[in-house]
């Protein structure tokens, strides 16, 4: 969506809460109507009301996250924080993946459902592990994701993984329809989990698969679930929506390293602040040979492959 | 980072000055074990459980140090060296005068704790790597503290090969969601 377009919409929200307009009384008579209808309590009615996230005010985000809170709360019998940190001044995120260390171990991927409150089951991972032959080099096509050997690495195999690419020119932004993605001052590709309809356009557009649907209900054990939460990031999601990676929202922006980083045995992940010439990220951008996954579509990636070695 | 390797510099001077000639007699000074861990954290290195300090057993007086190449037996006999050439041996960086140091080529004794000092004197390209945050693995914080990993901590360094992990199990492929669903065709 354009900034225009965007402002306009704004507004219009705006006005409908001023004034009692011809829009904002018929909205008011569909809610009621579908509360009637559907049985939906308070807080279903809030959630079928909730704007997008880009147009709600400081208090509307709030009260949005008080509710969340308290439904989260109420279904895993545990104090759920869900937090709203905005994105850091003059912070680009970017990230490096030194394939010629990686092994394969998926210690990765096994922090981030973790960390990030993927659902076990049905099973949603955001990081894919891709084995591949070294004499082919990387050869998406014949990667097998479902290698399982006793030990890893093999021999004449290597690893990658692939997550969300945090493209600069995000496939998936431009194709959703309602405008419930969109990529924040920092870099990262969020989500607004209430406004997705999960129609999953921008899973199609993804040239990387990083997109995840909620096929079921997603299922987490009360004990696993991680109560530090962002309202865009791993806070619980309902079934029906699209997720993905977002370098760890509720960690990064609070100074720490994404979960992924801080679990590779072999320090293969490398994370920091792009607009930073001092940041680890940045030395190898300018001292490692780098490349970015499917270049030639110029999705221009922020999640970069290098060779350490 | 000039600041950093500076001394790191002088001490590989030294040791290509130092090289072949008997080492030093004296203890060698201080300065540069000081001057380059100022902003390292480093864990405790990972030493098997009871083995440090080691003058607890190397004790001067009552054990006093014998500097011939020998295969160990007995104590130490389960250390297998697989690192760098045949002739390499304990005290190219244990110290036999000052057992709870290193040392490195040019004799400077280091503590255990700046190890990477030692390490870098092979595998310069990747201390350098390591201290901006590329070799290794860093834990903390992207725009604040950081904690580092000694190279010790991922090499044994004995043999220093990073060993071979297994696997956590794979996601599950597409074809084996149905049968976990109970509707096997």
């Amino acid at each position: 969506m354009s900034e225009a377009t965007r402002k306009v919409r704004r507004q219009t929200a705006r006005g409908l809460q001023a004034t009692p307009s011809r829009r904002g009384f018929l909205g008011g008579a569909v809610a009621m109507a579908a509360a009637l209808a559907t049985g939906c309590d308070k807080g279903g009615m809030e959630a079928f009301l909730q704007h997008n996230f880009r147009e709600l005010s400081k208090e509307e985000v709030a009260k949005v996250i008080a509710r969340l809170e308290r439904e989260a709360s109420a279904k895993y019998g545990k104090a759920v924080h869900i937090g709203n940190e905005p994105a850091l001044q003059g912070v680009i995120f970017g990230y490096a993946l030194d394939l010629s260390r990686c092994i394969g171990c998926r210690r990765c991927v096994n922090a981030c459902v973790k960390e990030n409150n993927q659902s076990r089951s049905p099973e949603v991972q955001w990081i894919r592990v891709l084995e591949m032959e070294k004499e082919k080099g990387v050869d998406l096509e014949a990667a097998n994701p479902y290698y399982n050997p006793e030990e890893v690495p093999q021999e004449g195999k290597f690893y990658m993984p692939v997550q969300c690419q945090q493209c600069r020119n995000p496939p998936c932004v431009k194709v959703c329809p309602v405008g419930a993605t969109w990529q924040e001052k920092d870099g990262i590709t969020v989500v607004d989990y209430n406004w997705c309809i999960g129609c999953r356009y921008c899973m199609a557009a993804c040239p990387y698969g990083a997109r995840h649907f909620n096929w079921g209900e997603p299922m987490i054990p009360a004990a696993d679930l991680n109560p530090e939460t962002h309202l865009l990031g791993n806070r619980p999601r309902p079934k029906g929506v699209v997720e993905k990676c977002t370098f760890c929202i509720q960690r990064t922006r609070k100074g720490l390293y994404p979960a992924c980083v801080e679990v590779c045995p072999t320090g293969s992940r490398k994370f920091g602040n792009l607009a930073d010439p001092k940041s680890e990220i940045r030395y190898v951008m300018e001292h490692k040979r780098v490349f970015v996954l499917k270049a030639d579509l110029n999705t221009q990636p922020k999640f970069f492959y290098f060779y350490g070695v | 980072m000039s600041c950093f390797l500076r001394p790191l510099c002088l001490s590989f001077g030294f040791a290509l000055l130092a090289h072949g000639a008997p080492p030093p007699a004296e203890p060698p000074k201080e300065a540069a074990q000081v001057a380059d861990t100022r902003d390292i954290q480093v864990p405790k290195p990972p030493f098997s459980e009871g083995i440090f300090p080691c003058t607890s057993c190397h004790d001067p007086k009552t054990m006093p140090a014998n500097t011939k190449r020998r295969p160990l037996e007995g104590m130490h006999g389960d250390i297998e060296l697989k690192h760098g050439p045949e002739s390499r041996w304990c005290l190219d960086c244990h110290d036999a005068g000052h057992r709870d140091q290193l040392h490195l080529v040019n004799g400077d004794r280091i503590e255990f704790t700046a190890s990477y000092l030692l390490c870098g004197q092979c595998h310069g390209d990747k201390l350098r790597d390591w201290r901006v945050g590329v070799h290794g693995k860093r834990t903390g914080s992207w725009n604040g503290a950081k904690q580092y990993l000694l190279c010790v901590s991922c090499h044994n360094p004995h043999s220093p090969h990073f060993k071979a992990l297994k696997p956590l199990p794979p996601p599950t492929a597409p074809g084996q969601i149905r049968v976990q669903k109970g509707v096997r065709p």
